[in-house]
């Protein structure tokens, strides 16, 4: 009788409309439990330093959302997060694992501060795209240069993305200790952008700039782009199964280095709206970890636009709201990273639940076989 | 600069800050030599050296002793491997991701700690750090003797470790077995050697190794913690393995480049020489890169790295 009954629930479990359904709930419900058991890891060790996990709670959320000013704080920093997670979205998707955010991140940066200082005398609408695009091309040959190592070449993207990395950072370091130096040569940074390449102010007086919508535009597009044109069809194929990809005749080389320059570039174009929206010259470590950050979120938002311009708010409101949160009741604002590391883990721990009901059934298929 | 300036960095400081700055690099690397020749790539290095510079320096603090202090160091570093092997191994998780996960929330829950440990002073924030121990008859070695016997235990550790590592993995039925693991899982498990537990075998010892790698840098050189200490040596021990063709002696020998550059960086600081530090924090990378680039084809990365094993549900 009890086999019965475990018969017919594995029945019920490989049916179709179960299978699509599970899935659906569990892309929903895995973030929503990673983001509450992220929060539970850091408030415990809130706890354990003796602090109340509710205070800090409080007063991250007053500092990310507690008025205009601060809201608009926390989504000046989710614009480089979801541009950069978009980038490593499409990387993803066609299965190639892109860590180079960061790198492409502070070359995209460093090419839109060069677009924007050294051109002088362009109006608005020429300079700001020109700077932008900029961004877009630094960050795209940077991530295009791995892409073609490992499509013509089979060389490692991770090994390489990651060497990058700190190539980027310590050039953007000489350069704005040396050729790029603001003169008369105290401070390592550039000199400001010139004005009109500056991103506007969207929001009066807040400091929420135009990148907000660049990054939901590009949101939209990516979306149509991967998965209403033939070209997405083949990214995603190419990520799903390369074998089968090979075989349907795709130019597999050739789609691995397009994702690669597009993944690149939308990190460099995070890059480049920081420079042009919040800082307005390029520094030292100007968006330390934001290219990390972007993989977490990239993940949170399960490789789909619109989570990742929802994950992408969220840890932009947690950055913002910890800097309130240390100021006001000195609780370190580090605490964030373990939040987004904790996710992180969550999300990847779990994903071979996923495969859960396939699981049960292809036993339940041995079983009979014996 | 001029050729006797440049010849004058390489004096016998130079070569003994050398081989002090390469040894938590080696130590680390001999640890994902293993990691990855059973097949798993454990991006978390950083993590681990991470948590094993923190709880070293909290060892040390709350028991006033340096060696109780490389002890905990360890044990954190352990913790970190398993967590990670729970979640890679068992939870067969992206070790890709996984293992940046691990950074960010131990770069997170250090940094947390170290402010409101020492940063309020419940405890001092110097402590007992590790001394130099010279070593009797070989320190007078003519040369050699100061630059490689006059460091602290946890480097002669280091050489200890390149030298049974080494051997271990090429010579000894356990070495045969791990590289199996990582070559071919598969085949492994029908000659009845058990893929999951040699895993998880490898990421505790990696772990022990990257957190003792962790204290040197805290406790052997600054007796104290400073946020992100690690400073992106963890992946410095990674490229270590890649341009170390993933063998053990060849790890040992590029972190031994790297550490060379790590203390051409700071001479060139102290002598404040024409040539942009950043270009010798960038060297190891760059180098690494160049390597990848010019020993492409010739495979050396065991088969297996990066992907799960799954055991089949029947046999």
């Amino acid at each position: 009788m009890a086999q019965k009954n475990g018969e017919a629930l594995t029945d019920l479990m490989q049916s179709e409309r179960f299978l699509h359904r599970f899935e659906r709930i569990f892309s929903v419900a895995v973030p929503v439990l990673a983001v509450i058991a992220g929060l539970l890891t850091a408030g415990v060790l809130i706890a354990i330093v003796g602090a109340s996990p509710l205070e800090a709670y409080k007063a991250l959320f007053q500092g990310a959302f507690g008025s205009p000013y601060e809201t608009a704080t926390s989504l000046n920093r989710a614009i480089p997060l979801i541009l950069a997670g978009l980038g490593v979205t499409v990387a993803f998707r066609c299965g190639l694992w892109n860590i180079g955010g960061e790198g492409q991140i502070y070359i995209g940066g460093m090419f839109a501060s060069a677009v924007g200082i050294y051109l002088v005398g362009l109006p608005l609408w020429i300079h700001l795209p020109l700077a932008l695009l900029g961004g877009f091309v630094g960050g795209a040959l940077y991530g295009g240069f791995a892409g073609y190592l490992k499509a013509k070449h089979g060389i490692n993207e991770i090994i390489t993305t990651i060497m990058m990395n700190y190539i980027a950072i310590y050039l953007v370091g000489i350069m704005v200790k040396g050729p790029m130096q603001e003169p008369p040569g105290y401070f390592p940074q550039s000199p400001q952008i010139q004005p009109g390449a500056i991103l506007p102010i969207i929001w009066e007086e807040t400091r929420l700039h135009g990148g907000l919508i660049l990054a939901l535009a590009l949101a939209l597009l990516f979306y149509v782009v991967l998965w209403k044109t033939p070209f997405g069809y083949e990214i995603r194929t190419i990520g799903s199964n390369i074998g089968a990809a090979r075989h349907a005749g795709m130019k597999v080389a050739r789609v691995q280095i397009t994702a690669m320059l597009i993944s690149g570039g939308l990190a460099g174009l995070a890059g480049a709206s920081e420079i042009l929206g919040a800082q307005y010259r390029l520094r030292d470590f100007f968006l330390p970890n934001y290219g990390y950050d972007s993989i977490a979120v990239a993940l949170l938002g399960q490789l789909n636009p619109i989570g990742v311009v929802i994950s992408g708010i969220l840890f932009g409101a947690l950055r913002a709201g910890a800097g309130t949160m240390q100021r006001t009741i000195m609780l370190p604002s580090s605490m964030v990273f373990v939040v987004q590391g904790t996710v992180i883990l969550f999300v990847v721990g779990t994903a071979i639940l996923a495969n859960l009901p396939k699981y049960l059934a292809k036993r339940r298929e041995a079983a009979h076989g014996n | 600069m001029g050729i006797e300036v440049f010849l004058g960095l390489f004096t016998v400081e130079f070569f003994y800050a050398t081989i002090r700055m390469a040894s938590p690099i080696a130590l680390a690397a001999l640890g994902e030599v293993y990691v990855e020749k059973a097949g798993i790539l454990n991006l978390g290095i950083e993590a681990t050296m991470l948590m094993g510079a923190f709880f070293g320096v909290l060892g040390s603090a709350l028991s006033g002793s340096a060696f109780v202090g490389v002890l905990t160091a360890m044990a954190a570093g352990m913790l970190t491997g398993l967590l990670f092997g729970f979640l890679v191994i068992t939870m067969r998780a992206n070790q890709i991701v996984t293992g940046a996960a691990l950074n960010i929330a131990a770069l997170g829950m250090t940094s947390f700690l170290s402010r409101i440990i020492f940063g309020v002073r419940l405890l001092p924030v110097q402590v007992q750090g590790i001394k130099p121990l010279p070593i009797p008859f070989l320190k007078d070695i003519p040369g050699l003797g100061k630059i490689l016997f006059e460091q602290t235990p946890l480097v002669y550790f280091t050489y200890f470790m390149v030298i049974v590592m080494t051997y271990a993995l090429y010579r000894t039925t356990w070495g045969l077995k791990i590289r199996s693991v990582g070559e071919h899982p598969r085949a492994a498990e029908t000659l009845g050697i058990s893929v999951i537990r040699w895993r998880y075998g490898c990421v505790l010892l990696g772990g022990a190794l990257g957190g003792i790698a962790g204290s040197i840098l805290s406790l052997a050189q600054l007796s104290t913690f400073v946020d992100n200490m690690i400073a992106g040596r963890g992946f410095i021990a990674l490229a270590a393995v890649i341009f170390g063709r993933w063998n053990p002696l060849g790890a040992a020998a590029a972190a031994l480049v790297f550490g060379a550059a790590d203390a051409m960086q700071m001479r060139v600081q102290a002598f404040s020489l024409n040539l942009p530090s950043d270009f010798l924090l960038m060297l190891p990378y760059l180098i690494t890169l160049i390597g990848v680039i010019i020993f492409r084809g010739r495979a050396a990365a065991p088969v297996a790295l990066t992907k799960p094993y799954e055991k089949e549900a029947t046999a």
